[in-house]
C-alpha cells in the first residue's frame, strides 16, 4: 500500500523546498465528490457578466457547478439569479440560452413568472389552497447568494457564506486593473467559446497561470509570433507570481506581444501607435502614471479560487470550468473588452484573442493536449514512485512569473477545503 | 461567366477533402486565393456574424491560414503530432449562383477526427465563395464552416482543418 492511497494529498515541506500533490487528486471519484461538497458548494462561483443582461428583460441560462441557472434583469433593472426549474413539477422555465422577455412560461402546465421570479399566472389557480398562496409556493427559487463585483456576477450555494467582497479579498486589486481599463466600462463580446477537455479540472487551474510551460508547449505559437509580428524584442517575459490569499493567485509580467490596452507593437503601424498613446494618456489622466503603466504594459493571469480565470494578456479572457468526472471538464470562455473601443482596436483585440486562445487558436489546443497527456499519465498514479506531482519550483526564492508559487497557493486552499487539513502534511481522504 | 456544374464543384470539393484527409496541406493551401478567408464561428452566434465584432473559434486571413498550415506541419504542434486520423465527408452540394464575380456554393459536411482512442464528430455546413482560376479551374476565396453543434463538447478543439 502506497502512502498516497490513504495518506495526505498535499505535502508542503518548506525546510526541504519540496511541494507535492498526490496524483490521485486528479483521478479519484470520491475526491471529486468532496470537491463538490466542500469547494463548489461553498465558494463564490462566477455566473456571468452584467453586460450579458444589459437591458430589462434580458436573460441567460447557464450551468454552474451542476446547477441549471437563470440570470435575469427584471423590470426594475435589478439582476436576479434563480434555479431554472418550475416550482410546480420541475421543468425549465427558460429553455433558450439567452433572450429578452418580460415573462417566463413553463410550457408543461403553463405557470407564468415575471423576471423577478414572482408567479404571475397559474392555470387552475382556484384549485389551490389558501396556504399555497400565503406561503408563496409558486415563485421561482432564487440561488441562496447572488452578488456582483463591478459587474462580474457570482453565486454561492451556501446561505452561510461570507460576503463576495471579503471572499475576493486581495484579488480585487487585480480585477480592478482589468475593470478600470475603460471609462465606458467593460462588456462581454458576442461569441462564447464552449468546449470540453478530457482531463481533470485542476489541470486547467494550473495551466491558466503557468509561466513555465510556454517555451516548449507553445514553441510553435512563439515561432508564429516571431515569423509574423515584428515583435518588440526588447521586451522580455519577466515578472512575479503573487499569492493573494483564499487560494487566489496571479502572475504579473511584461511580454513582447501587443495589447489593445495599450501596448503597441510595430505590426500596428503609426495609426495604431497614435491610438495606443491616446489610450495610455487617458489612463494616466484617470489613474496616474504608475497604475496606467501597469494596466498597459503588464500582463496578468489571475485565478479566483476555485475556477475563475481572468487572463489579461494579448486580449482579456474570462474562463470558468467544472468537472463532469475526474477526467472530464466543461469549459466556458468569453472575451471581455471596453464598451467603447475603435473598430480598429476591437478587431485587433478579437484577432489577438483568436490567434492564441480558444479551441481554434495557435496555443490553447496544445494546452489541451498537454492536460490530456497528464491525465493519461495518471493511469500510473498509484504506482510506487509515480504517485506525486511536483510543484516545488521557486520555493524559498524570490517569486518569478515562471515559478509555481501561484499553484501552491491554489493547492493549499484546495487541501484545506477538501480534506479539512490546516497542516498540509496531514489530511488524506 | 457561366457557372460551373454541380459535378465540377463536387469533384473540386472531394479533391479538397482528400488533400485534408491525406495531410497534404501545402497542396490544400494552393486551392485558396491569396486573399482567402477561412472561418469557424462560435456556435452561439447568428449565421451572419462577423469576426470584426464577434468572437469566433477561427477567423483566418490568408497570412494566418498559411501559418496554420506551417504549424500543422511541425512536431511542436503537439495537438496534431502525432497526427489525428480524419475523414471529411461532403454532401448536399449546391451551386447557388454568382455574386461579385464569385461563385456561391453551399454543402453539408461531417468530419471525423480520431486520436488517442476517441472519435469526435464535427457536423455542419460549408459556405464557399469560389473563383475561377486562370486556366479554368476553381479556387477558394472564402470558406465558412458553420457547426451544427451546441459547442465543442466533447470535441474540445478545432486543431484540424474542417
Amino acid at each position: 500500500m502506497t502512502t498516497s492511497r490513504h495518506g495526505p494529498l498535499v505535502l508542503d515541506d518548506q525546510a526541504q523546498g519540496l511541494f507535492r500533490v498526490a496524483r490521485k487528486s486528479f483521478t479519484d471519484t470520491d475526491i471529486m465528490g468532496a470537491e463538490y461538497a466542500n469547494v463548489f458548494n461553498k465558494c463564490w462561483l462566477y455566473l456571468g457578466h452584467e453586460s450579458e443582461v444589459s437591458k430589462k428583460g434580458d436573460f441567460v441560462t447557464r450551468t454552474v457547478a451542476r446547477r441549471n441557472l437563470l440570470m435575469t434583469r427584471d423590470t426594475t433593472g435589478k439582476l436576479n439569479a434563480f434555479f431554472n426549474t418550475c416550482p410546480h413539477r420541475g421543468a425549465e422555465v427558460a429553455r433558450e440560452r439567452k433572450g429578452n422577455q418580460k415573462y417566463f412560461q413553463c410550457f408543461y402546465h403553463g405557470w407564468v413568472f415575471s423576471a423577478d421570479g414572482a408567479l404571475k399566472n397559474q392555470p387552475g389557480e382556484a384549485r389551490y389552497s389558501a396556504s399555497f398562496k400565503e406561503q408563496q409556493r409558486g415563485n421561482l427559487v432564487p440561488v441562496p447568494r447572488f452578488d456582483n463585483y463591478r459587474g462580474m456576477c457570482f453565486v454561492n450555494f451556501d446561505p452561510q457564506a461570507g460576503s463576495l467582497e471579503d471572499y475576493l479579498g486581495n484579488a480585487r486589486e487585480y480585477l480592478d486593473l482589468v475593470l478600470d481599463q475603460a471609462e465606458s466600462g467593460m462588456v462581454i463580446l458576442d461569441g462564447m467559446q464552449e468546449y470540453s477537455i478530457r482531463s481533470n479540472w485542476k489541470l486547467l487551474v494550473e495551466n491558466s497561470n503557468d509561466g513555465y510551460h510556454a517555451a516548449t508547449t507553445h514553441a510553435s505559437y512563439l515561432d508564429y509570433l516571431a515569423n509574423t509580428h515584428a515583435l518588440d524584442k526588447e521586451v522580455a517575459l519577466r515578472g512575479v507570481g503573487v499569492e493573494l490569499g483564499n487560494g487566489h493567485a496571479v502572475v504579473e509580467y511584461t511580454a513582447p506581444w501587443g495589447r489593445p490596452i495599450a501596448n503597441w507593437i510595430p505590426k500596428w503601424g503609426d495609426a495604431g501607435k497614435q491610438e495606443m498613446n491616446a489610450i495610455h494618456a487617458k489612463l494616466v489622466e484617470r489613474h496616474g502614471k504608475d497604475k496606467a503603466d501597469r494596466i498597459c504594459f503588464k500582463n496578468r493571469n489571475l485565478l479566483i479560487f476555485p475556477n475563475l480565470v481572468v487572463n489579461d494578456i494579448m486580449a482579456v479572457t474570462v474562463r470558468t470550468f467544472y468537472p463532469l468526472a475526474p477526467n472530464h471538464m466543461n469549459v466556458n470562455g468569453w472575451a471581455l473588452g471596453p464598451v467603447e473601443e475603435s473598430a480598429w482596436a476591437r478587431q485587433y483585440r478579437l484577432d489577438n484573442f483568436l490567434e492564441f486562445l480558444g479551441p481554434g487558436g495557435f496555443a490553447t489546443p496544445d494546452d489541451v493536449e498537454a492536460l490530456e497527456s497528464c491525465q493519461a499519465g495518471y493511469q500510473n498514479s498509484l504506482e510506487t514512485g509515480a504517485e506525486w506531482n511536483d510543484i516545488s519550483k521557486g520555493m524559498g526564492m524570490d517569486p518569478s512569473y515562471d515559478d509555481e508559487s501561484q499553484m501552491r497557493s491554489f493547492w493549499k486552499e484546495w487541501n484545506r477545503r477538501v480534506t479539512g487539513a490546516n497542516n498540509t502534511t496531514e489530511g488524506g481522504l | 461567366m457561366s457557372l460551373p456544374t454541380r459535378s465540377d464543384v463536387e469533384d473540386f470539393l472531394y479533391q479538397e477533402a482528400d488533400l485534408l484527409d491525406s495531410w497534404k496541406l501545402t497542396e490544400w493551401l494552393a486551392l485558396y486565393t491569396k486573399d482567402a478567408e477561412y472561418q469557424v464561428p462560435s456556435t452561439d452566434l447568428p449565421k451572419d456574424a462577423s469576426p470584426v465584432n464577434s468572437l469566433f473559434y477561427i477567423a483566418d486571413d490568408y497570412m494566418r491560414l498559411e501559418q496554420r498550415v506551417i504549424r500543422l506541419g511541425k512536431k511542436s504542434m503537439h495537438s496534431e503530432y502525432p497526427r489525428s486520423k480524419t475523414r471529411h465527408v461532403v454532401g448536399n452540394v449546391r451551386v447557388l449562383g454568382e455574386e461579385d464575380g464569385e461563385i456561391k456554393v453551399t454543402a453539408a459536411f461531417i468530419v471525423y477526427r480520431s486520436k488517442w482512442g476517441n472519435t469526435d464528430v464535427f457536423v455542419g455546413s460549408y459556405d464557399y465563395r469560389l473563383r475561377r482560376a486562370e486556366g479554368g479551374g476553381l479556387l477558394i476565396r472564402k470558406k465558412r464552416c458553420l457547426l451544427d453543434l451546441d459547442g465543442l463538447r466533447p470535441q474540445g478543439r478545432v486543431s484540424i482543418l474542417l
